[in-house]
């Protein structure tokens, strides 16, 4: 048994020889291959988790972003829309103030001309009836002021009528 | 692990196929087979200059394997193993010593009949068993490098994957945690230690041909790869590493007048190594005798009539088939155990000078 102990120098020479080589081709060309392909693939997943990660946050602050522009814009539509309707209450107020000055002041210039035109009729009436009243009273003074008698009387009691008037 | 199990039933199968035409000349060997039970073992799990394959009383199938060797008297002889007839015959002044001190290997006798050994470089079972693990080791770890950095982003599935997730389980779980900071110098040297082993002991499980001898059992193959570590260790050791030897932090009286400490550390640098050379070499020698061991115990039966036989064939069987899986079991441990503690030794050479000792210190110690 003592034979199993002692190394034999031939299976050492072709140990040598055949490790050796193993060695050489493994650690230039085997190992170093496969650890690195492994690495890669380690970073490369790695790299996705941490994409998709990022990804994800960024697409939930694209999510709030875009949720907070939305409720932005509705709450300024709402303002716009309270501050359009009170315009439009204030327009149409104003419109209706001046509309109400218009056709008050239309109104009274109608008025003043119906007046005025009123009075300028009632005018040529008057007239009207004075240029009649005098033909109708020079026909009846024509008429009853035939004698000279009556003509005296009648200018006598005018001047009496007139003294009387005067005070 | 399901291939495994099948290859580990194949092996019992094999044996059985085997002994059937054992049986039928072995009563009346008997008595002689028996007693070579101890001698059947210790050739089967030694060297040998041809590969046997089936052998049956003289006849012997066997395939041949070259002789080289250097004699100072004759120079260098080449010529093909079957020459010398398995043993019973000679070749240009050489045989193979039937026993003596070198019992078992090829001897040259000179003129004056003395017996010596020439400068022996025969590719012998277990050197040409080494070339082929070796072979094999290369074509796969370099197939699955090719396929690897063809396109690193796939993952791989079966055998390929299965190698993969080998290194990775190594080069993360056991280098990388023993080494610490340096473990990207030495994780291809380690890789390729653990798969040469492994390689090489799962070869020596296979009953047949291409398989079956006895490599990491033995002491020389064993032996470089300790070199192998005890170098890369200590070639590659920090400073620290060197101060902590000749200088360790102890009592100054355990190393002044007398360098108590410093001796006990060196002589453990070569401790280390040696006890991985036995280690491996003794658990993978120790398991193919005790499936040798098993195997025979139906040749030693053989002459023990039928009922005796029969019932211990079938023990045999089972007990070969246990262990077999232990055994497979052992292949990787091994290696698995070679490469851990050479990390480990690694790791301790490769110290930096630092406060927390400690912590370093009891690693070393658990290894």
């Amino acid at each position: 048994m003592s034979s199993l102990l002692r190394p034999e120098p031939g299976l050492l020479f072709w140990m040598l020889f055949s490790f050796g080589i193993t060695v050489f081709l493994l650690v230039k060309f085997g190992f170093p291959m496969i650890l690195k392909a492994v690495e890669k693939r380690k970073n490369y997943i790695e790299e996705s988790l941490l994409a998709a990660r990022k990804a994800h946050g960024e697409l939930a602050g694209i999510r709030e972003t875009g949720e907070a522009l939305l409720a932005g814009a509705r709450r300024e539509q709402a303002d716009m829309l309270k501050e359009a309707s009170l315009k439009r209450d204030m327009l149409i107020e104003s419109a209706r103030g001046e509309a109400r000055l218009e056709a008050e002041k239309m109104i009274a210039s109608a008025r003043r001309q119906i007046s005025a035109e009123k009075e300028e009729a009632l005018r040529s009436i008057r007239n009207e009836a004075a240029v009649l009243s005098l033909a109708l009273a020079e026909r009846i003074l024509r008429g009853k002021l035939g004698s000279e008698e009556e003509q005296a009387k009648l200018i006598g009691r005018l001047f009496d009528e007139m003294d009387a008037s005067k005070p | 692990m399901k291939r495994a199990m099948k290859r580990a039933l194949c092996i019992p199968a094999v044996l059985l196929l085997m002994t059937f035409p054992a049986c039928v000349p072995a009563s009346a060997a008997a008595e002689e087979e028996a007693l070579d039970v101890k001698e059947f073992i210790a050739e089967h799990i030694g060297d040998s200059y041809e590969w046997s394959v089936v052998s049956d009383g003289d006849r012997h199938i066997a395939v041949p394997l070259p002789v080289i060797l250097y004699s100072k008297a004759t120079g260098w002889h080449l010529f093909s193993s079957s020459r010398l007839h398995h043993g019973t015959a000679s070749c240009d002044g050489f045989e193979i010593a039937r026993e003596g001190k070198y019992k078992g290997r090829i001897v040259e006798t000179d003129a004056e009949g003395n017996l010596s050994r020439p400068l022996d470089l025969s590719l012998t079972k277990n050197a040409a068993s080494l070339l082929f693990a070796s072979l094999l080791t290369v074509l796969t770890v370099l197939g699955v490098a090719r396929l690897l950095k063809r396109d690193p982003m796939r993952v791989r599935k079966g055998f390929a994957g299965m190698i993969e997730m080998l290194v990775v389980s190594i080069a993360d779980g056991v280098i990388k945690p023993s080494i610490g900071k340096d473990y990207r110098r030495y994780t291809p040297y380690l890789l390729t230690v653990f798969f040469f082993i492994f390689a090489n002991n799962l070869l020596g499980l296979i009953p047949v041909f291409p398989g079956g001898a006895n490599v990491t059992g033995n002491i020389a193959v064993t032996l470089v790869l300790a070199v192998a570590t005890f170098l890369t260790v200590n070639l590659t050791g920090t400073r620290e590493y060197y101060r902590e030897i000749l200088w360790p932090d102890v009592p100054l009286w355990l190393k002044v007048p007398f360098p108590l400490m410093p001796l006990v550390e060196i002589v453990g640098m070569f401790t280390k190594p040696f006890a991985l050379m036995i280690r491996l070499f003794a658990n993978m020698m120790a398991g193919h005798s005790i499936v040798l061991g098993l195997t025979m115990l139906i040749f030693i039966t053989a002459g023990m009539g039928m009922a005796i036989n029969a019932s211990m064939t079938l023990v045999s069987v089972i007990f070969t088939v246990f262990i077999d899986l232990l055994e497979f079991l052992i292949a990787y441990i091994q290696a698995y155990v070679f490469t851990l503690l050479s990390a480990i030794y690694i790791g301790l050479a490769r110290e930096e000078p630092r406060d927390g000792r400690g912590k370093v210190r009891e690693s070393g110690q658990a290894a």
